[in-house]
């Protein structure tokens, strides 16, 4: 029997940006606020040292066990889903700052176009531009409302950017000054410009200089040193949680963390169609404990956010035979149809590629969102193409070879010597759309620990998907001819989603809108079911951008704690939803 | 460059033979010393009895981690030793997999966390033979390996009536090849997760950190051109030249020692 604790104003599930954000908002604001992760206690100090390419990129130390859960994959909605069972092949965040410890750093916000995709797509291009099986939505909230939000999070997280010449103009500057410059960022940039292109620095949550962000939490100038990506910082030089928002809320006395609470279930009374809140299991001592609240907050990883609601039984499981229901519809993010793009070996040139820094690069959005005509093209929206230095380890570097050169033995190492430091490759962040046949479910086979099913991902491409990624390896292809490159390899089209759930951009399922026919939560990310429960993070793309994730995630964060803060004072939907009925 | 690499594979491996070193003979005097000393450019991994002039703590302590404490059989290490010096071998830049020590690094990782499966999701039922789904053997890892190595040194006894150890490195590549692209059966598992297996822990053992076994003196990082882990290159990273330095590792760069 579960003991029951005192209740408290918000608990919120999960320790990654979306639940630091919240908690530090709360807890600024005198809310009475419980932090509940399920993986294990870590601060700064654990990544002190441990510049260690084998135990990070190879071995995955900050990904999360999968001994006890992982998710089923399949392609076809009458297919049997097999687990993904190593971390070769799912990549999620663990223990306290989630994810965004191991994030890369690269910051772009959303385009005015893709929040409002849909209405946008047919105003220019008529509705025939959308193909039947795509389930293209707009967001429920306009880029001018994102603005704010987008802004605060990146003051928190101290960005160092420049203004891309064609992105929206900003309120206010980015508030640290751009990473430095290198030869290889250098030769993208002349080369762009010469093909009449607009490059610029990518945004990057590695810190160009020391800063103090508005929470009073400091952030060291990055050294680097090229241990970012799929590391945890050295110097508190990355803007994560850990560095930024959980130290906020930890001081505050009204905030309690407690880790290794595995939550299993969101509490719910049919009676006031409220949630009660959560309720967990102390992985320490197996123990389980009910944690009442008046608001719950569901703001993990989005797997975890759509498997709980779905072991819960709250809001209607999508089903694609009928396509109604809202719960685990337009599961989508960036698979192995986004990042192609081409690759170059220079027989002249050696770059020092083992230095680096998470988001080092430079990019173009010439063909990002609908910064381009689409009239003629097969596809729509777009992606940034970037060449990113992110400091290379040697087991990596050691892959740099041309595609013809066997991948082991005399030849093979002969060919790698050579090429390590003479290889870069350009790469297409395309846009990731949803489809009616792409959705998450409870399996029928397989179980946790516990013996709850596992979360079952289906996903297959729509030709958007082949056609785009087609488009950017072209453009790819020429900006590295521009280059000077020796050799130029050009990225494949995938055939088909291959269940790798590496890169971390994974979202949907629990998405956002401003109907509750085709979307789970308002504006706010307030469920629009269940007034008491706000389900934040990746979940709630509605379809994944042509960017990285993170800096959207930490704005709709900042504007669900806007939300929460007014729920705890009016205790109603906060949006009027057209066509639904209030009591 | 392929035959380089075989003579001195071969010399180095007969060299081996005669003094014991796979079949547990003890090594000492002066000799056996001396052969050793002037055999040293293609033996990386003296024996401490007989190497006076190893001294530094770091090639004592790589020297104590050359011991097997996974395979037990001396028969599978040596097929695994003669199959990894094939996916990397000796040459012209450098010493190969067996003179960087990646089967001694191989032997630690299957008798770690990773060869156990042990972060891994485990519950059946199990679908071995998918081609789709990634890993999906009942078998871990390190079980992987061990069924991999013996099927391979079954197959070089019943194709050439000879130990895989002991084939010349054409035959050697030509049976590698047939689990690469998957023309033999492994009870449990793929010829080619097998294969994938042992290609990627090799060039691993190459390349990481000499903290875990392989990469010997930092001599993978050295043909490489890998610095190491540094405090960081914030004054050089606009550099336009190349540089190329004297690696450096963990330990030195966590300031080794307590």
């Amino acid at each position: 029997m579960a003991e029951e604790l005192d209740k408290v104003d918000v608990v919120v599930v999960g320790m990654g940006w979306a639940g630091g954000i919240i908690s530090a908002e709360m807890a600024k604001a005198g809310k009475s606020v419980v932090g509940l992760e399920k993986g294990i206690d870590k601060n700064r100090s654990d990544y002190v040292g441990v510049k260690d390419e084998l135990r990070f990129d190879n071995r995955y130390q900050i990904m999360q066990n999968l001994t006890g859960h992982t998710v089923t994959s399949r392609n076809e909605i009458d297919e049997t889903a097999l687990p993904v069972r190593t971390m070769q092949n799912m990549q999620l965040g663990t223990d306290v700052g989630g994810a965004s410890v191991h994030w890369a750093g690269a910051t772009y916000r959303y385009w005015p176009y893709e929040f409002e995709i849909r209405s946008q797509t047919i105003d220019r291009y008529g509705a025939d531009k959308i193909p039947e099986d795509m389930n293209l939505q707009d967001w429920g909230i306009t880029y001018d409302e994102m603005e704010e939000y987008y802004e605060k999070w990146e003051y928190t997280a101290g960005i160092s950017g420049e203004q891309d010449p064609l992105a929206p103009e900003r309120n206010r500057e980015w508030p640290n000054p751009p990473l430095k410059e290198t030869p290889s960022l250098r030769l993208f940039k002349d080369a762009t410009e010469r093909l009449g292109l607009h490059p610029f620095q990518i945004a990057a949550g590695n810190l160009s200089q020391n800063y103090e962000n508005p929470d009073g939490e400091q952030l060291n100038a990055c050294m680097y040193c090229s241990f970012c990506t799929r590391h945890g910082c050295d110097f508190s030089a990355k803007s994560d949680p850990l560095a930024t928002v959980i130290p906020t809320a930890m001081k505050h006395d009204n905030f309690e963390l407690r880790t290794r609470a595995n939550v299993r279930r969101v509490l719910y009374d049919e009676d006031s169609g409220k949630a009660t809140g959560v309720m967990y299991v102390d992985e320490n001592t197996g123990e389980e404990y009910e944690q009442p609240a008046d608001v719950v907050v569901l703001a993990a990883f989005a797997f975890a956010n759509n498997r709980l609601l779905m072991l819960s039984d709250i809001g209607e499981q999508y089903d694609p035979e009928t396509r109604e229901g809202v719960i685990g519809r337009n599961f989508n993010g960036q698979y192995n149809s986004a990042f192609h793009g081409a690759t170059g070996f220079f027989e002249n040139e050696q770059f020092n590629l083992y230095m680096g820094a998470g988001a080092l690069g430079a990019a173009v959005n010439d063909y990002a969102a609908d910064n381009f005509d689409h009239s003629d093209l097969d596809f729509i929206g777009g992606g940034a193409i970037e060449l990113r230095q992110y400091g290379f380890g040697a087991i990596s570097s050691s892959g740099n070879v041309p595609g013809d050169t066997p991948n082991w033995g005399q030849e093979f190492k002969d060919k790698s010597l050579h090429y390590a430091y003479r290889t870069l490759t350009i790469w297409y962040t395309s846009i990731a759309m949803s489809y009616w046949h792409n959705y998450l479910d409870l399996d029928p086979t397989y179980t946790d620990e516990y013996g709850d099913p596992l979360l079952r991902a289906t996903y297959k491409f729509g030709d958007q998907e082949r056609n785009i990624a087609q488009f950017g390896i072209e453009r790819c292809h020429e900006i590295m001819e521009e280059m000077g490159a020796d050799i130029i390899e050009d990225g494949n089209v995938p055939e088909e989603f291959n269940h790798v759930y590496s890169g971390g951009h994974y979202t949907g399922g629990v998405v956002m809108g401003d109907d509750p026919e085709t979307s789970a939560v308002n504006s706010y990310l307030q469920m629009w079911d269940v007034d008491n429960l706000f389900v934040v993070g990746g979940s709630a793309f509605p379809q994944f951008g042509g960017h990285h994730p993170t800096p959207t995630i930490g704005a709709l964060a900042y504007r669900a704690a806007e939300g929460i803060e007014r729920y705890l004072e009016d205790e109603e939907q906060l949006v009027k939803a057209p066509g639904r009925k209030f009591i | 460059m392929a035959d380089i690499g075989e003579e001195k594979q071969f010399s180095r491996r007969d060299f081996l033979k005669t003094t014991g070193v796979f079949t547990g003979g003890i090594l000492g005097g002066s000799l056996l010393g001396s052969v050793f000393m002037n055999q040293s450019q293609m033996l990386t991994d003296d024996d401490p009895e007989v190497s006076e002039e190893s001294t530094s703590e770091d090639e004592a302590q790589n020297e104590s981690m050359e011991a097997r404490t996974f395979f037990s059989r001396s028969e599978d290490f040596e097929t695994l030793a003669a199959a990894t010096e094939r996916i990397y071998p000796e040459d012209d830049n450098g010493p190969g997999a067996i003179a960087l020590g990646v089967p001694y690094f191989i032997d630690r990782q299957m008798y770690g966390f990773w060869g156990q499966n042990s972060q891994d999701y485990s519950y059946g039922p199990f679908e071995p033979t998918s081609d789709t789904h990634g890993f999906q053997a009942k078998l871990n890892r390190g079980e992987v390996f061990l069924a991999g190595l013996r099927r391979l040194q079954e197959l070089s006894m019943e194709e050439h009536d000879t130990a895989f150890a002991d084939l010349d490195g054409g035959a050697q590549d030509e049976l590698l090849r047939s689990f690469e692209s998957g023309d033999v059966e492994i009870r449990g598992v793929r010829p080619e997760t097998f294969f994938s297996l042992l290609r990627n822990a090799t060039i691993e053992g190459v390349y990481s950190d000499p903290a875990y076994g392989g990469n010997k003196d930092m001599q993978g990082w050295k043909m490489i051109e890998y610095p190491g882990p540094r405090m960081g290159w914030a004054e050089d990273i606009e550099s336009e030249e190349f540089m190329s330095l004297d690696p450096e590792g963990l330990r030195s760069y966590q300031g080794g020692g307590i």
